[in-house]
């Protein structure tokens, strides 16, 4: 439903907590501040844990959906 | 933000079996990946989580709310909970099935293994330290376990967990 445009994707369908965190930590550290992350999960906890993960870690959480029946979630790197 | 004072966790972890083997090392991993400083200080059977040869087992018996269920064969079978004596669960070689059993379920539903966590949060920064006392009263050394550990008593931990922004017994 967004078209939001993402600098890198990172697919942690299957896996279960604490892996889509510890992976999302991760891959954010790949990208430059201010690009975007796409993050696609099928973790039923996901969407809780991501938006406490973007409190925690100061990153911006700019979109969290569903989109055929996955959780995706757009991330930017704020520093 | 780059100035702010980092959160810390501090964990006990006192349990050595498969089930409680996990709640340390995810919590770890976790709050290592979101920045944060993490101690975990492995005091009696938790001590057996540093072991490079760690294979833990679970036991069913004096576990009620276990629950007994096959991680193989169709959906409706699997989501049976078997509702077996206690009798038979202390018979030998059971323990060793539900542990089997269990860590298949772990493998099918893409949990990781005890030992990738625990290299995960070894990655992550994570600071593991080893009771001193229970190495004593066990008959451990340091040589006995994984070289990241470091080893400390009870002050050791609490000079940490004063400053801690949480800290759990497990």
């Amino acid at each position: 439903m967004s078209a939001m445009q993402a600098d890198k994707v990172l697919d942690c369908s299957g896996l279960l907590c604490p892996m889509p965190v510890i992976k999302t930590s991760k891959a954010i550290q790949e990208i430059a501040v201010g690009q975007v992350l796409k993050m696609i999960a099928t973790d039923p906890g996901a969407p809780a844990d991501m938006e406490a993960w973007a409190k925690q870690t100061g990153h911006e959480l700019l979109a969290s959906e569903q989109e055929n029946g996955k959780f995706v979630f757009y991330i930017r790197r704020t520093r | 933000m780059a100035e702010e004072r980092r959160r810390r966790l501090a964990l006990i972890a006192s349990k050595g079996t498969l089930d409680w083997a996990y709640p340390p090392f995810i919590l770890a991993s976790t709050a290592a990946a979101l920045g944060w400083e993490v101690q975990v200080f492995f005091t009696f059977y938790g001590l057996l989580l540093l072991r490079p040869d760690y294979n833990p087992a679970v036991s069913p018996l004096g576990n009620p709310a276990m629950p007994m269920k096959m991680p193989f064969g169709p959906n409706g079978f699997q989501e049976i909970n078997w509702p077996i004596p206690v009798a038979l669960q202390a018979l030998p070689g059971f323990q060793a099935m539900a542990t089997t059993l269990m860590k298949m379920t772990f493998k099918n539903k893409n949990v990781p293994s005890i030992e990738e966590l625990r290299q995960m949060c070894i990655d992550l920064g994570v600071k593991l330290i080893g009771c001193q006392m229970t190495m004593d009263v066990f008959g451990f050394t340091k040589e006995d376990f994984i070289p990241e550990v470091e080893v400390g008593g009870a002050a050791t931990f609490l000079q940490f967990a004063a400053d801690a922004d949480v800290s759990l017994f497990i």
